[in-house]
């Protein structure tokens, strides 16, 4: 450790490095990469955020108005996977690369040259996802879980795709190996593991849990892309395969997938309750605890996915308790939040308000969880918009809240400069008010007997319909207003103080000027 | 205070209200039809009871605290920040709860998987994009037939009024007797396709290349729709599946009346 350490320090800190395009090709610093990330995955965003318009825009009525059925398809599809790979995870690796370093008094990440490579490899990942749209055929159209054999029908789209999504996993994959290097041997002197931000050590269990699990999600596809074209039969009962063990695989991907979506958000929540409570985070040993119990219990319920594919009794019943014992871990942490809460001496700026509001949803979210972890239930829900309202409960209102949350505590810090308070506020609320209106009325879809991924549904289904479509546009232009007041922000937002949050207790806020410097932590400082 | 209180009254008994008007609407599980979905129905309120109360119990607590705790209010903050006993408590509570939902679940999940002693058994195979059904044991056993939307193209694209049961109608139904059980086996032509009958409380994955089973006893007469629950390309929400129960008596006359057309059938393709 003690190598690594004074290794990092060898390391000679030229401030003149190249301007223009060069500076961000070329940069291995840790805030240029976080930078870059953060917009990339903005963009992602956005781009997301317009296929899932499209998709709303043909369900606002029933009859098929302005996608085809087999554009529609290839909407819902693209839309999860650029949300997932593109959006929600690029964006938590840069807040790991902003804030991983400043929050363990690290002068930057352990492989600064990997670093700039793991950010740059998202790019041409990113436009073989996007440009798929336009190649004969179309693009991936078997849902973001493309299970086969209707992925092994698909066009050329499918084959960009499973490129993309390889390039993604060597990506994320460097990216993790990165934050765990970061993590063991870069922390500051007298920072012990149970001394970290909460935020450092839900990222170290997240990066443990991507090391582990996006081999086998690039494992599987290459099943898939061997199937597709070279005569192999792993998924395919006509030459000895099994369609449903790609599903097995997927989600042994695919939960823990969630669960890296998740953890560091509540790790970013963990960091901004406290500090508008002005109250140290109640349980904060329990909080560890808990997401790590998290974690491992989430590589052992992935079959809670496939309850209706055919499973022995004995596996569903395995499956469902496994399943509601993670409710008990995540409960924890939202009785400790509480309890931090409680008593505190509370303001609610934008951050908290984002935070409170992550965990009021997130938390329905929770339940619904709960509820289709039940099987019987679960027969019934698996598939349709309960399932849809389920999910984007906890990584719209969950994630994403979450992000936002950091975006408004962070960027004082970042940019040197406040946000408008107001414009933040009304983001908020604007926010809420829209996300319950798009998703809170698909639960009684789904319970009504709406399934998901149709582009035309029975009149019973209208108005529920109508009320969501309304309800993303309003979310979806609510997320421009977040853009400008970050841009405003920016470029002319009021000069912040070292710390504008008096409650902030770690080490970016204690010991760095603001903006934090190109170079922060070139010596490190001590912690108590 | 007592305002307060009153409230508080007023707003959880217009939760139950609402909860207790969904119950009633087609927003709402439909209404249960066999035992499985009966079961099935009842766990979700019970879930939803469960749930609601924790709902009030926590963020009753963490807005009583966002309403006092505040610092334009002059709180000043405690600095409490550990309790093992208090973590102790609120980790086995949780746990009991889940005792008391997985128990009828458990039992549910043992009724669903028992598909032993059927008294007739039908085959459902998913093709891109409609159901066949072949009706492989029990009164009717011969009967064979595809079932394919019949909702006419023009209803979708809009040139057309859109009827009740749009895209939730068929051409041939599978029909069954009532107060039988019913064991379905199912497979598929292509790709994934599954079956999905609300009302029934059955949903079973159609796999190419695999045979999967489940059952259903439909209590009364009736039409019970559902449609295909996984994506199975460009037509998956347009391949429903719509099941009638039938009296016993009337259901002998439909299979007498199948058979007779068979026979046609067969010649006229042999022609």
């Amino acid at each position: 450790m003690a190598a690594v350490h004074g290794d990092a320090h060898g390391h000679e800190h030229d401030d003149h490095h190249p301007s223009g395009i060069m500076r961000w090709i070329t940069t291995t610093n840790h805030k240029d990469i976080g930078t870059m990330y953060l917009w990339f995955s903005f963009a992602m965003f956005l781009t997301g955020g317009t296929l899932a318009l499209g998709i709303r825009a043909e369900l606002f009525q029933p009859g098929i108005q302005i996608l085809q059925p087999e554009l529609f398809n290839q909407f819902t599809t693209l839309h999860g996977l650029i949300m997932v790979f593109g959006a929600i995870m690029p964006a938590f690796v840069g807040f790991a690369n902003w804030q991983v370093p400043l929050m363990i008094g690290a002068p930057d990440m352990a492989f600064a040259r990997m670093n700039n490579w793991s950010f740059w490899l998202l790019i041409p990942a990113a436009t073989l996802l996007v440009s798929s749209f336009f190649v004969p055929g179309g693009a991936a159209a078997g849902g973001w879980t493309f299970y086969p054999p209707l992925s092994t029908q698909g066009g050329l789209g499918v084959d960009l795709m499973i490129f993309a999504v390889h390039i993604l996993g060597a990506s994320s994959i460097m990216g993790s190996i990165n934050i765990i290097t970061t993590i063991l041997n870069m922390r500051a002197p007298g920072m012990t593991l149970m001394k970290m931000p909460m935020f450092v050590w839900t990222w170290l269990i997240t990066a443990y849990l991507l090391v582990l699990v996006m081999p086998v999600l690039a494992g599987t596809v290459t099943m898939l892309l061997t199937d597709r074209h070279f005569g192999t039969s792993f998924f395919n009962a006509a030459g000895g395969g099994d369609p449903v063990m790609f599903q097995h695989i997927f989600w042994f991907f695919g939960h823990p997938e969630v669960y890296i979506m998740i953890l560091p958000s509540f790790g970013i929540v963990s960091e901004v309750i406290p500090t508008f409570s002005r109250k140290p985070l109640f349980g904060y040993s329990s909080m560890v605890y808990a997401t790590a119990s998290i974690a491992i219990l989430s590589c052992v319920v992935w079959a809670h996915h496939m309850f209706t594919a055919g499973m022995p009794t004995v596996g569903q019943l395995f499956f469902m308790y496994a399943t509601m014992l993670i409710a008990v871990p995540t409960g924890v942490k939202v009785f400790n939040w509480t309890a931090t809460m409680w008593r505190g001496s509370m303001t609610f700026e934008t951050p908290m308000l984002f935070a409170i509001g992550f965990i009021f949803l997130f938390v329905i979210g929770g339940f619904s969880g709960v509820i289709c972890a039940i099987v019987p239930i679960d027969i019934q829900v698996q598939d349709t918009y309960y399932v849809i309202a389920h999910f984007h409960y906890v990584l719209v209102s969950g994630s994403l809240f979450a992000l936002f949350a950091g975006a408004y505590y962070w960027i004082p810090k970042w940019t040197g400069r406040m946000y408008n308070e107001t414009l933040g506020k009304t983001h908020f609320w604007l926010s809420m008010f829209f996300f319950n209106l798009t998703f809170f009325v698909q639960h009684f879809l789904g319970l009504a007997g709406m399934p998901r991924r149709i582009p035309d549904y029975n009149l019973q289904f209208a108005d529920f319909n109508m009320i969501s479509s309304i309800g993303a546009f309003g979310f979806g232009l609510t997320q421009l207003l977040f853009l400008y007041v970050m841009i405003n922000c920016i470029r002319s937002g009021e000069k912040a103080p070292q710390k504008p949050w008096d409650g902030a207790t770690t080490l970016e806020w204690t010991h760095l000027p603001t903006p934090a410097p190109y170079h922060s932590f070139e010596k490190p400082p001590v912690v108590q | 205070m007592r305002s307060k209180s009153a409230v508080t009254l007023a707003g959880v008994s217009a939760l139950a209200l609402y909860s207790s008007m969904a119950v009633g609407s087609k927003y709402n599980l439909p209404e249960p039809q066999s035992v499985i979905a009966k079961d099935i129905y009842d766990q979700h309120i019970l879930l939803l009871w469960i749930c609601l109360v924790i709902f009030i119990g926590v963020f009753g607590v963490m807005f009583y605290s966002v309403l006092k705790h505040r610092k334009s209010l002059g709180y000043k903050a405690a600095n409490f920040h550990h309790s093992t006993a208090v973590e102790i408590i609120w980790t086995v509570i949780p746990c009991l709860i889940l005792v008391v939902m997985a128990y009828p679940a458990t039992k549910t999940v043992i009724a669903m998987k028992d598909t032993s002693s059927p008294d007739m058994t039908i085959k459902a195979t998913g093709y891109q994009w409609m159901w066949g059904y072949d009706y492989l044991q029990g009164e009717g056993e011969g009967i064979s037939f595809y079932s394919k939307l019949s909702t006419p193209r023009a209803q979708v694209e809009n040139k057309a009024p859109k009827g009740e049961n749009y895209l939730l109608e068929v051409d041939n139904r599978v029909v069954v007797p009532v107060g039988k059980k019913v064991r379905v086996i199912l497979t598929a032509n292509d790709v994934i396709h599954a079956w999905w009958v609300p009302a029934l409380g059955i949903k079973q994955d159609a796999v190419p290349g695999f045979i999967r089973d489940t059952w259903f006893t439909a209590d009364k007469p009736g039409i019970y729709r559902g449609q295909c629950a996984e994506l199975c390309g460009k037509d998956h929400g347009f391949m429903p599946i719509v099941v009638e129960a039938m009296e016993a008596g009337e259901y002998s006359k439909w299979v007498a009346a199948q058979s007779a057309s068979a026979v046609k059938t067969s010649m006229h393709v042999e022609k």
